[in-house]
């Protein structure tokens, strides 16, 4: 190990780093472009969650206070778009840039040129998006799922500014999905057979598949939204022989395989932080790995769950309860392997595990609320109110994000080469999940008691579940100002130096390498044992 | 090196070829689904194409009850109705019905009714021999018009099925109309 | 664990003000709506269970097997004994979820041999009803007041789930409802019946219900159907069949009589004064939540009448009776001729024509409007 760490430290000296907006502009480097998409998402984050707060605001008590119906629905819009696009979805790929390579032990993505477009389409994609929030008629106000013939002949110019960002972060997905299977298929270390690829490099090479699988669909349905807009085509007006709800199919086709691509690369990087802190071995590697796939095909069959409403025949409602209900059992496996995972090991409670077992827990609440979902009859009084936004909420903020959490504070020390400050990310963990209790659970009471999603205006009888909620959600909001904090520190090297393995029970070539590591690294291939 | 760009190239072209192809297979969603209603009778919409009445025989220990219903799209003002509001029907045997229209604005109009059947498993076994839905229909200023549909129940239509609704919405399709006859107006003019 | 008394407080804090606050689901009055909660307790009692269990030996390894506890880590790593019953027995958990699941879900569809068929229409932003059986139809619109929602009145005790006209429908008989929609999708949901339907445009969904107690049910538009979405309620009044028949017959002969003594009032010339009077609440009441009350509209989105376009166009008057009693396809503008008589269409547009400094003098009377409508 020493010898490895004074040869890559020998390197290190030669960087040779390019200086000044350079650097970032024209990079492919793996690293530096990892480092621009968590700063990109990490903005994201912000502006998406600054609309929440409007959200919030408006719903702190009934009737109508600080904003107008139309702009609420805007704030609902794009909080979904920003948050899904934006924040949760780049942060992924930040993560699949920087460790991907180093887990398996190549010097760099495959098609770096590709990279360096891939991340700097984005920005237009939101300056559009955002952009559109400014112009007459205002920003795409018809939900993130942009439902015809609401989107295509009441959206006004939104419609469009909505397709052409939907387009752009498209593109910047698949670019991305493709240089992860073509760096992962192509370009491990010798020795480094699939079976023996960390969990993280397998649940993004599956998420990979599922990006350009699902990506060009959702591409042609808003294509389809545009035209039907602009070209008077109709594949979703019923006048000339459409119809509004085939929109619903082709959405959510994509639509459901997304939810996964959000949560898969969270199972790696959860299957790569417990394993760290209990000192063990992860339980059930291999069926780990079938488990993710068998999610990820599951996931092409159960869209229409998202639409039991819409009146389908009884054959087609109970095929996708069924399917969706079986999604349960590779899931469970996850969840069960993760527990005998920490079972008799040797457990410690660094920021990273405590995150990571806040998304187990929190997860699998998510998981029931899902399951509860699943059941067709019980989802007539279920759907789309405040019970289906507690139940997303729970998997995607306490799951997908308190995992990029864990995952930045995993390896922060590696990334900028001083151990950030703990004491102060314990204070983030602990007020991030109280307050993200706070804020989402009472949404189920929310939506069992019969509140709506989407509108800005309650009934009198949901004003102290929304009162909770709100408080919960302004606490989880200024909580997050901390994690900025914590990682600004660090980025600017204040703190203690971080040894190249900062955590005793890690493993995986990232840590072989110092920290921060170096602009280039396995430039010859490590061994794998 | 040049190995691996050369394997990179391969696969990288083969996921381009995915990509592409998962785009044009959003598009073919399009007649899959089609297809998928028609044969399933998915999401309760008749078929477009006429029927041909086969001597089937009529049973008659069954009787059906057939509702219509008509509705008129925003931005169409004309009058638009069945001569009657429902028929009670045996499996096999035709009917016809009657559908009034008349336009009572100063422009001549054309309009395309549209079909949908509730519940939707029902349109299975509607066969419609004629109806006004299969093409627009143009109506000029003031004109009215009366629209035959003739139809059957297929006598395989399931036993739990006793009652089904037939709508029509009419939709105003002049700016989009083949049969247009702006033209002729114009040169009247 | 910090988080308990915390959470505790919150939720203690908030107790005196809603003391009936709910936070189930509701149980309903039909049968149906009765084996949906059942379904709904079954699987909420199923995942504490499993939660418990989960969690329980999560929260048992994290104290036992700490570092301080457990220096030194077991290796185990594989098992494919636990594995498999840990698939098994989910998988049996779940047959057992979805037996009562689909018998439950058979029963929801089962839409034959109803009594009553009601037309239910959704539009932006109320909805319409249609007796099918008999020659009864109208609207039923939020019933509260605009200044209760801006909060410069108190709220009411049915704030936001109160409307105009509501639809009554007879106890202990199967109603079947045609759910469809003018223009976005809507969806008619009533917690109570445990029905939910969306209201496709172009297309009829059915659904069915069979209340046995009379009384009062709310509900709301439960899909995103632009910017009033959270403003058109639900309410269905369940009356016993000889109260049903007795108010059906009412109201039939109150609309027939309302259609009568409109083609009366047609020769009726009313002054401008009445006419703006009229107008004023008119447009109020219907236009003023898009064209807002100044009519300056919304930029981009509604347009705006004061000053412009054909409110102002001289030679306009016949192209705005027709806009407003047609509406425009592909627009947020709805026709409504069919909501609005023709004293009050024929006010709101002289309203529009003449408020705001729009001032070109016209008059528009019923009988233009009928001119329009009926030739």
């Amino acid at each position: 190990m020493s010898t490895a760490v004074d040869a890559t430290h020998h390197d290190a000296h030669h960087d040779h780093k390019p200086s000044g907006i350079g650097r970032w502009l024209f990079t492919t480097n793996h690293k530096d472009i990892g480092t621009l998409y968590l700063w990109f998402s990490l903005i994201m984050f912000f502006v998406g969650g600054a609309m929440a707060m409007v959200i919030r605001a408006e719903l702190f008590q009934p009737g109508l206070q600080l904003v107008e119906p139309h702009f609420f629905n805007q704030m609902t819009t794009v909080h979904g778009l920003v948050m899904i696009f934006g924040a949760v979805m780049p942060a992924f790929v930040g993560l699949a840039n920087w460790m991907i390579p180093m887990m398996i032990g190549a010097p760099d993505m495959a098609l770096p040129r590709m990279n360096n477009w891939s991340f700097w389409i984005l920005p237009f994609a939101f300056c559009i998006l955002l952009g559109s929030l400014f112009s007459a008629g205002g920003g795409p106000a018809f939900g993130w799922t942009a439902y015809a013939p609401l989107s295509t002949q009441y959206g006004g110019d939104s419609t469009a500014y909505f397709v052409f960002s939907v387009h752009i972060m498209g593109i910047s997905s698949i670019m991305g999905a493709i240089n992860v299977i073509v760096t992962v298929l192509n370009m491990r270390a010798p020795g480094m057979t699939l079976m023996k690829m960390p969990m993280f490099v397998w649940t993004w090479l599956i998420t990979a598949f599922l990006l350009i699988a699902v990506m060009p669909v959702l591409a042609g349905a808003v294509t389809m939204l545009l035209t039907d807009t602009y070209f008077g085509t109709s594949f979703f007006d019923a006048a000339g022989g459409g119809d509004p709800v085939m929109y619903q199919h082709i959405f959510w086709f994509f639509g459901h395989p997304e939810v996964y691509i959000m949560i898969l690369p969270s199972f790696g990087i959860v299957s790569a932080i417990i394993p760290a802190f209990a000192r063990k071995k992860l339980f059930g590697y291999s069926s780990m790995v079938y488990a993710t796939a068998a999610i990820a095909l599951l996931s092409f069959l159960v869209w229409a769950h998202h639409m039991f409403t819409t009146g389908m025949p009884v054959f087609a409602e109970l095929f996708f309860m069924y399917c969706t209900m079986i999604i349960a059992v590779p899931t469970g496996v996850k969840i069960f392997n993760w527990v005998a995972t920490m079972w008799r090991g040797s457990l410690t409670f660094e920021t990273p595990m405590l995150f990571a077992l806040a998304f187990v827990i929190l997860f699998t609440i998510g998981g029931f609320s899902g399951l509860m979902l699943a059941i067709t009859p019980a989802d007539f009084q279920y759907h789309d109110t405040y019970f289906v936004v507690a139940h997303f909420h729970y998997v995607l903020v306490t799951g997908a994000v308190f995992s990029i959490m864990a995952a930045a504070y995993y390896w922060l020390p590696k990334w900028s080469g001083y151990m950030y400050d703990t004491t102060l990310s314990k204070v983030h963990f602990w007020l991030s999940v109280i307050s993200v209790n706070i804020l989402f659970f009472p949404m189920h009471f929310a939506g069992l008691a019969g509140m709506p999603r989407r509108i800005p205006d309650y009934a009198t009888q949901f004003a102290d579940v929304n009162q909770i909620t709100s408080i919960g959600g302004f606490a989880f909001g200024l909580s997050q100002l901390v994690f900025l904090w914590v990682v600004i520190k660090c980025a600017q090297k204040k703190g203690e130096k971080a040894d190249s393995k900062p955590w005793e029970g890690a493993e995986g070539f990232e840590w072989s390498v110092p920290s921060p590591a170096p602009y280039h690294t396995f430039e010859k291939p490590p061994k794998v044992e | 090196m040049s190995e691996q760009h050369q394997n990179n190239s391969i696969l990288v072209k083969r996921l381009l070829l995915t990509v592409a192809g998962m785009f044009a297979f959003g598009f073919a969603l399009v007649p899959l689904y089609d297809v998928f209603c028609e044969v399933t009778g998915f999401n309760g919409r008749t078929s477009n194409e006429a029927a041909t009445y086969e001597m089937v025989e009529i049973d008659e220990s069954r009787t059906i009850r057939v509702q219509f219903l008509t509705r008129n799209a925003k931005g169409i003002p004309w009058k638009f109705e069945s001569s009657v509001k429902e028929v009670r029907i045996h499996p096999g045997e035709t009917k016809v019905v009657n559908f009034l229209a008349a336009n009572p604005t100063q422009s001549d109009m054309v309009a395309q009714a549209i079909p949908s059947v509730a519940p939707a498993e029902a349109s299975l076994y509607l066969n419609k021999v004629e109806c006004f839905c299969f093409n627009q229909q143009p109506l000029t200023a003031g004109a009215n018009t009366k629209m035959p549909m003739q139809f059957y129940v297929d006598p395989d239509i399931p036993d739990h099925i006793t009652t089904f609704t037939l709508s029509y919405t009419l939709y105003d399709v002049t700016a989009q109309s083949s049969q247009s006859f702006k033209d002729e107006q114009k040169e009247t003019e | 664990m910090k988080m308990k008394p915390l959470w505790t407080l919150l939720v203690m804090l908030s107790l005196p003000a809603s003391a009936e606050s709910q936070l189930n689901l509701t149980k309903g009055v039909t049968e149906v709506s009765n084996r949906v909660y059942d379904l709904h307790m079954t699987i909420f009692y199923i995942c504490c269970v499993i939660g418990v269990v989960v969690f329980g030996l999560m929260f048992i390894s994290m104290i036992r097997h700490r570092k301080s506890k457990n220096p030194k880590p077991a290796n185990f790593h594989e098992n494919v004994k636990v594995e498999i019953a840990w698939t098994i027995i989910p998988l049996l958990i779940l047959v057992g979820m979805a037996i009562p699941a689909t018998t439950t879900l058979i029963a929801m569809e089962d839409t034959s041999d109803a009594d009553v068929t009601i037309q239910v229409t959704g539009s932006q932003w109320k909805w319409h009803y249609k007796y099918f059986e008999n020659d009864v139809e109208f609207f039923s619109r939020l019933a509260t007041q605009q200044e209760q929602i801006n909060n410069k009145f108190d709220k009411s005790e049915n704030y936001l789930l109160e409307v105009d006209r509501p639809l009554v429908i007879p106890t202990g008989q199967k109603v079947r409802f045609l759910v469809t929609s003018d223009d976005v999708i809507h969806s008619w949901w009533v917690p109570d019946f445990a029905i939910k339907k969306d209201a496709n445009p172009g297309f009829i969904n059915e659904t069915w219900t069979k209340v046995d107690e009379p009384g009062v049910y709310r509900g709301q538009c439960a899909e995103l159907c632009g910017k009033d979405h959270g403003f058109m309620p639900v309410v269905v009044i369940a009356k016993e069949p000889a109260e049903y028949e007795k108010w059906i017959t009412e109201i039939e002969a109150e609309q027939e009589a309302a259609r009568q003594r409109e083609q009366e009032l047609l020769s009726m010339e009313m002054s401008k004064d009445e006419l703006m009077d009229l107008g004023e609440k008119v447009y109020n009441s219907t236009c003023a939540a898009c064209h807002q009350p100044n009519g300056q509209g919304v930029n981009g989105v509604f347009p705006a009448l004061a000053g412009s376009g054909v409110a102002v166009d001289p030679d306009g008057t016949s192209k705005h009776i027709d806009i407003v009693v047609n509406g425009v396809s592909g627009t947020a503008m709805q026709a409504f001729g069919e909501q609005l008589s023709m004293q009050e269409l024929a006010a709101v547009i002289t309203y529009e024509r003449n408020a705001w400094g729009n001032d070109t003098g016209d008059l528009i009377q019923a009988a233009d409007i009928n001119e329009v409508m009926n030739q």
